[in-house]
C-alpha cells in the first residue's frame, strides 16, 4: 500500500473517500461553531436567520457581543494572567531541566526522568485533586499553628496556576531538552578556547540556539494553559478564568455569544499553533 | 575549584526539578492517600482505615461507574486506534511534500483547539434543535426533531472526536520513520497487501501505538467535559463523581478514594500496555 | 530449441511528469549470466531495475521474464527477487524471520521453512545465526543474509540496486569476489545496477553502460574498457587522457590529427564516420603511454613527445606521473610502470612519451558540447 505498488482503483477511491470522510469529521463542528457566531439569532441553531456581527459588537441586550460582554473579557483577562505565570514558570524551569538532563549525569538521573514524565500519565482531575487536598492541609495546618489566615492556599488563582503548571513544565521540558540535545558542545568549547567565560559561553552561544525551542515551548504552554479545563475545574476560586466560565454558561443555556468566543479562541489558538510549530522547526 | 563550582550548578539545576516533583506531585499524592484512608470519626477527627474504599466496593452505583467509565474508555481507544491508523498511514506513505504538511496541519488545528469548543460544536450538531435533526426533517426522513444527545454514543463520538488526534500524530511520526524499501521488500518477497501490514507496518508502528492508546486512555478516563456535556447530568462518568464528592458533597475522603482507584486503573492500564509491547515509558512519551 | 533467456527488455520506455527516465532501452541476459548496469546518478538505472521488479509501471515497451511478459504483473507476483540499496532488512524480526519471510507468503509448512532457512544460509557462510537480531550482524554479514532471503525463494532473477554502496572501502573489495562466487555458487541469473565501474568490470559477463536513459553500449568487460563505443564510455569507464585535435587527414583506418597547439599524431583504427576537416576528441588510457628518457627508444610508428614533469602521484601500484606535453600544450597522465625504473623521477625532469596510434580512441565532438 505505497504508491510504487500497484493498487486497484477501488481500493483506491474507497481509502480516499474514507479520508475526506474523517477531515469532514474532523472540520464538522468547529465549522458550525463558527458559522453560528453570525446567526442572528438568540439561539445557536436553525433556523438561519440571516448575518450579523451582533455577536461580537451588539451593545443592546439581548444582543450583547463579546466585546461588550463584561464576565467574558474578565474571564479572558484572568486567563491570560495566569497563562502567563505559567508560560514564565514553566518555561524557566523547563530550561533548567534540559541543562540538568542533557548535560549532568548524577545518581537517580534514570528515575527523576521517569518521574519528570509523571504529570503526561497522571489524569487531569486527579492532579488537581491532589493539590486541592495538599495545600488545604498545609493551609489547615498553619493556621492551627500560627492563627494567622492562609486564603492563597485555598482554591484560586494560585493553585490555578500551580496545578496547570506542574504538567505543562513536562511538555516545555521535552521541548526544550529535544533542541538542547541537538547541540554540539564544541561551540561552547570553541567560544570558551576563544576566550569566553562560562556563563558568557552559554548566554552568547546556547542560549541563542535554543531561543527557538524557548519560544516554541512558551506558545504551547500558553495555549496548553488557556485551554485547561480539568485541573483547573477543580482548584478555581471566585475568579474564574475563560474555559470555566464558558463552561458555567453552557451549562446555564447557550448563546450565540459563546460560539463568537470560540471563534475567536479557534482563530487565536490555531494561529499560535501554527506559529509554535514555525518556531520548533526553524532550522538554525 | 572547579569540580566545587559544577557540583553547585548541579545543585541548582536540580532545586527546580525537586521543588516542582516534590511539592506538586509527589507530595500531593502521598496526601491524597493519606486522606483517602482516613475516616471521619467526629468534627475534624479521624481514623486511618479503608473504609472508603469499603464504601466503594459495597455501593454498587460506584463500582459500576467505575467500571463503566473503564469499558467505555477503552472502546474509545480502540475505535480511535482503528479509525486514526488508516489517516496516520495515508498521512505519513501515501502523500508527500505540500499535501502531506497540509494534511497533518489540518490534523494539527482540531488539536489545538480547546476540548470545550470542540465538544460545543458536537452538541450545536446533536441536540434536538441541533443540525442534524433539522437536517433530517429537511429531507424528509424523519417528521419530528430527534434528539442525538444525552446517550452512550454521543459521549464516543465526544471522545474518540477529542482524543483521535493524539493517536494520529505519534502515528504518523513512526510510520514517516518507516523506508518505503522495507515495504517493497515485504511485496518484492511475495508478500500481500495484508501479510505486509501484519508484519512489517504495525510492528514497526508498535512504539507509536502504544504510545497513542495509552494517551487516549488516560484523556478517556480522565474526561469530564465531554460525558457531562455530551453525555447529560446522568451520563455516570467516574470524573463526575470524584467532582461531586469533593465539590457539592464536601466529601474530600469519599472523593481520595475514587480519585486514588481512578488513578491506579491508569498507572495499570500504562504499566501493562508497555510491558505487553516490551516498551519503556521513556522511550514512548519522552519521544 | 534453446530456452528463452531470463531477462528480456524491448524498447522500454518510462516518461516521469517532465523528463524521460529510460528511453527506448532493450537488452536480454541469459540465464545464469552476471548482467551489470552501470551509470552515473540519476542516468535511469535504478527506474530500469524498479520497473523489472514491478515498483514502477513502463511507459511503453516489453519485459519478458523466461518469456512471459510481466506487464501488469504485481511486485509480489513476479519471479525476481531484489536486494535493495540499504538492503531492507526487517528490524522487528530476527535473521530466521527475515529469510523466512518469503516462504511463509507462500505457505510453505513451518517445519520446511526451518530447513530451507538453515540450509540457504549455511550456502552463504552464515550457518546458525537464525535467532540473531539484525543489529546484531555487520555490515558484510547484512549483505549475505539479504541475498539468502532472496536466494531462499529461488527467484529466476536477481537485482541488486547497489547494495555495496553503504559499505567501507576494504568491505566493498571484499564483497565484490563474494557476491561473484556466490552468484557462481547459486547459478542464478544476476542483474546489478552500480556507479562504481570497478564493481562492475570485476563481477559481470556483460555490462551495459547507461547515460540519460539510453545504453550507450553492452558488451563483455573488456570490450567495454579496450573498445568503449562512445565518448561517454570512454570518460565514464576507466581513467583517460582526452583532447581535442582536428583532422588533417584520413587513409583507411587511419587518422592524421592535429591538436590544437599545432603538432603531429596518427590515430588507428577508427569508425568510418569521421571525415577530414571534422574536430575529435581523443581518448589515451594513462598506462597506454610509455615513458622514456630518451627520445630513441620508440618505435617509428608510435607517436612521440617530448614533455616535463609537473608532478609525481606515488600510490603503490597505481602511481601515476603528471607532465606537460611541450609539443602539443596538453597535460598527461601517465602511468609508472612497476620496474621501478623511473623511481628517481622529480617535478621538473624532462621526459620523452610514446603511445601506439592503435591504442587512442576518436569521436566525433558534439555540436552542442
Amino acid at each position: 500500500m505505497i504508491p510504487t505498488v500497484p493498487q486497484s482503483n477501488i481500493t483506491k477511491w474507497c481509502y480516499r473517500a474514507y479520508v475526506v470522510a474523517f477531515f469532514i469529521y474532523l472540520a464538522l463542528p468547529l465549522s458550525v461553531v463558527c458559522v453560528f457566531a453570525f446567526n442572528n439569532s438568540v439561539f445557536p441553531s436553525l433556523p438561519w436567520e440571516g448575518f450579523t456581527l451582533a455577536w461580537f459588537f451588539g451593545t443592546d441586550a439581548p444582543f450583547i457581543g463579546v466585546f461588550n460582554e463584561r464576565s467574558i473579557l474578565r474571564a479572558i483577562g484572568t486567563s491570560a494572567f495566569v497563562a502567563v505565570w505559567v508560560a514564565g514558570l514553566a518555561v524557566a524551569v523547563g530550561i533548567c531541566n534540559a541543562f540538568l538532563f542533557v548535560r549532568h549525569e548524577f545518581r537517580g538521573k534514570a528515575l527523576l526522568y521517569m518521574l519528570m514524565l509523571l504529570p503526561l500519565i497522571i489524569p487531569g482531575v486527579i492532579l488537581g485533586i491532589s493539590i486541592l487536598v495538599f495545600s488545604s492541609s498545609v493551609a489547615n495546618t498553619l493556621e492551627d499553628a500560627t492563627g494567622l489566615w492562609f486564603d492563597s492556599l485555598r482554591p484560586g488563582l494560585l493553585l490555578v496556576i500551580l496545578g496547570q503548571f506542574s504538567f505543562i513544565a513536562t511538555f516545555a521540558t521535552l521541548v526544550i531538552s529535544a533542541r538542547l540535545q541537538k547541540f554540539d558542545p564544541s561551540l561552547e568549547e570553541a567560544a570558551l578556547n576563544l576566550g569566553a567565560s562560562q556563563w558568557g559561553a552559554i548566554r552568547q552561544i546556547t542560549l541563542p540556539f535554543l531561543f527557538p525551542a524557548i519560544v516554541a515551548s512558551a506558545i504551547v504552554s500558553v495555549l496548553m494553559s488557556f485551554e485547561n479545563f480539568n485541573t483547573t475545574l477543580m482548584l478555581v476560586g471566585s475568579e474564574s478564568p475563560l474555559t470555566i466560565t464558558m463552561f458555567d454558561k453552557l451549562k446555564q443555556g447557550s448563546t450565540p455569544v459563546l460560539n463568537a468566543v470560540s471563534l475567536l479562541l479557534i482563530v487565536v489558538s490555531a494561529a499560535i499553533g501554527l506559529i509554535s510549530l514555525l518556531f520548533q522547526n526553524a532550522k538554525r | 575549584m572547579s569540580r566545587d563550582a559544577s557540583r553547585l550548578g548541579l545543585l541548582l539545576l536540580l532545586a527546580p526539578l525537586l521543588l516542582w516533583l516534590f511539592l506538586l506531585i509527589i507530595l500531593p499524592h502521598i496526601g491524597l492517600f493519606v486522606v483517602s484512608v482516613s475516616e471521619k470519626v467526629g468534627v475534624r477527627e479521624y481514623e486511618i482505615g479503608f473504609g472508603n474504599y469499603a464504601a466503594f466496593f459495597t455501593e454498587p452505583l460506584y463500582w459500576r461507574t467505575f467500571a463503566r467509565t473503564a469499558i467505555m474508555s477503552m472502546l474509545a481507544t480502540a475505535l480511535t486506534l482503528i479509525l486514526g491508523f488508516p489517516i496516520a498511514y495515508y498521512i505519513a506513505k501515501l502523500t508527500k511534500g505540500r499535501t502531506k504538511t497540509t494534511l497533518f496541519l489540518m490534523c494539527m488545528i482540531p488539536f489545538w483547539v480547546s476540548e470545550l469548543v470542540r465538544t460545543y460544536g458536537w452538541m450545536i450538531l446533536l441536540r434536538e434543535t441541533g443540525v442534524f435533526s433539522n437536517f433530517l426533517q429537511y429531507v424528509g426522513l424523519t417528521s419530528g426533531p430527534i434528539e442525538f444527545l444525552y446517550n452512550d454514543a454521543a459521549i464516543m463520538v465526544g471522545l474518540v472526536y477529542t482524543s483521535i488526534l493524539f493517536m494520529v500524530v505519534p502515528l504518523v511520526t513512526t510510520l514517516d520513520s518507516l523506508d518505503d524499501s522495507l515495504i517493497e521488500a515485504g511485496y518484492d518477497l511475495g508478500g500481500t497487501s495484508l501479510s505486509v501490514m501484519r508484519e512489517i507496518v504495525i510492528p514497526h508502528a508498535m512504539p507509536g501505538i502504544v504510545s497513542g492508546c495509552i494517551v487516549v486512555f488516560m484523556l478517556s478516563l480522565g474526561n469530564y467535559l465531554t460525558p457531562i456535556l455530551l453525555g447529560g447530568k446522568d451520563s455516570l462518568w467516574f470524573t463526575g463523581m470524584i467532582y461531586t464528592q469533593f465539590i457539592t458533597r464536601f466529601n474530600w475522603e469519599l472523593g481520595s478514594a475514587f480519585g486514588f482507584l481512578l488513578l491506579a486503573l491508569s498507572s495499570a492500564m500504562v504499566f501493562f500496555g508497555l510491558k505487553l509491547s516490551r516498551q519503556s515509558l521513556s522511550n514512548t512519551m519522552g519521544r | 530449441m534453446t530456452e528463452a533467456p531470463d531477462l528480456v527488455c524491448r524498447d522500454l520506455v518510462k516518461d516521469f511528469d517532465r523528463f524521460r527516465a529510460v528511453d527506448h532501452v532493450s537488452f536480454e541476459v541469459p540465464q545464469g549470466s552476471f548482467f551489470s548496469i552501470l551509470g552515473p546518478s540519476g542516468c535511469g538505472k535504478t527506474t530500469l531495475l524498479r520497473m523489472v521488479a514491478g515498483f514502477q509501471t513502463p511507459t511503453g515497451g516489453e519485459l519478458l521474464i523466461k518469456g512471459n511478459s510481466m506487464i501488469g504483473v504485481p511486485p509480489n507476483k513476479r519471479p525476481v527477487s531484489m536486494v535493495f540499496q540499504h538492503l531492507a532488512l526487517f528490524p522487528t524480526m530476527s535473521i530466521g524471520e527475515n529469510v523466512g519471510f518469503g516462504l511463509r507468503q507462500r505457505g510453505v509448512g513451518r517445519s520446511e521453512i526451518k530447513t530451507r532457512v538453515e540450509e540457504v544460509l549455511a550456502r552463504v557462510g552464515l550457518p546458525g545465526i537464525t535467532d540473531r537480531r539484525v543489529d546484531q550482524l555487520s555490515g558484510g554479514q547484512k549483505q549475505r543474509v539479504a541475498i539468502a532471503r532472496c536466494m531462499v525463494l529461488e527467484p529466476d532473477v536477481l537485482l541488486l540496486d547497489e547494495p555495496l554502496g553503504a559499505l567501507d572501502l576494504k568491505l566493498r573489495e571484499h564483497m565484490k569476489i563474494e557476491l561473484k562466487a556466490l552468484q557462481h555458487e547459486f547459478n542464478t541469473t544476476f542483474v546489478y545496477i552500480t556507479h562504481d565501474q570497478s564493481e562492475a568490470l570485476v563481477m559481470s559477463d556483460n555490462v551495459a553502460v547507461m547515460n540519460h536513459g539510453r545504453f550507450e553500449q553492452i558488451g563483455t568487460p573488456h570490450d567495454i574498457y579496450h573498445a568503449p563505443a562512445t565518448a561517454f564510455v570512454a570518460g565514464f569507464v576507466g581513467e583517460a587522457n582526452r583532447f581535442k585535435a582536428k583532422v588533417t587527414g584520413k587513409g583507411g583506418s587511419t587518422l592524421s590529427l592535429e591538436p590544437e597547439s599545432g603538432a603531429k599524431i596518427t590515430v588507428e583504427g577508427v569508425g568510418s564516420d569521421i571525415a577530414e576537416g571534422q574536430n575529435v576528441e581523443v581518448f589515451l588510457r594513462p598506462e597506454a603511454i610509455e615513458l622514456s628518457k630518451t627520445e630513441d627508444s620508440f618505435d617509428d610508428d608510435q607517436n612521440v613527445t617530448a614533455g616535463v614533469v609537473t608532478s609525481v602521484l606515488f600510490n603503490g601500484a597505481n602511481s601515476m606521473v603528471t607532465l606537460k606535453d611541450t609539443a602539443f600544450g596538453a597535460t598527461l597522465t601517465v602511468a609508472l610502470p612497476q620496474t621501478g625504473a623511473f623511481s628517481d623521477l622529480h617535478e621538473g625532469d624532462s621526459v620523452f612519451v610514446g603511445w601506439h596510434p592503435s591504442k587512442a580512441r576518436c569521436y566525433l565532438v558534439e555540436r552542442s558540447s
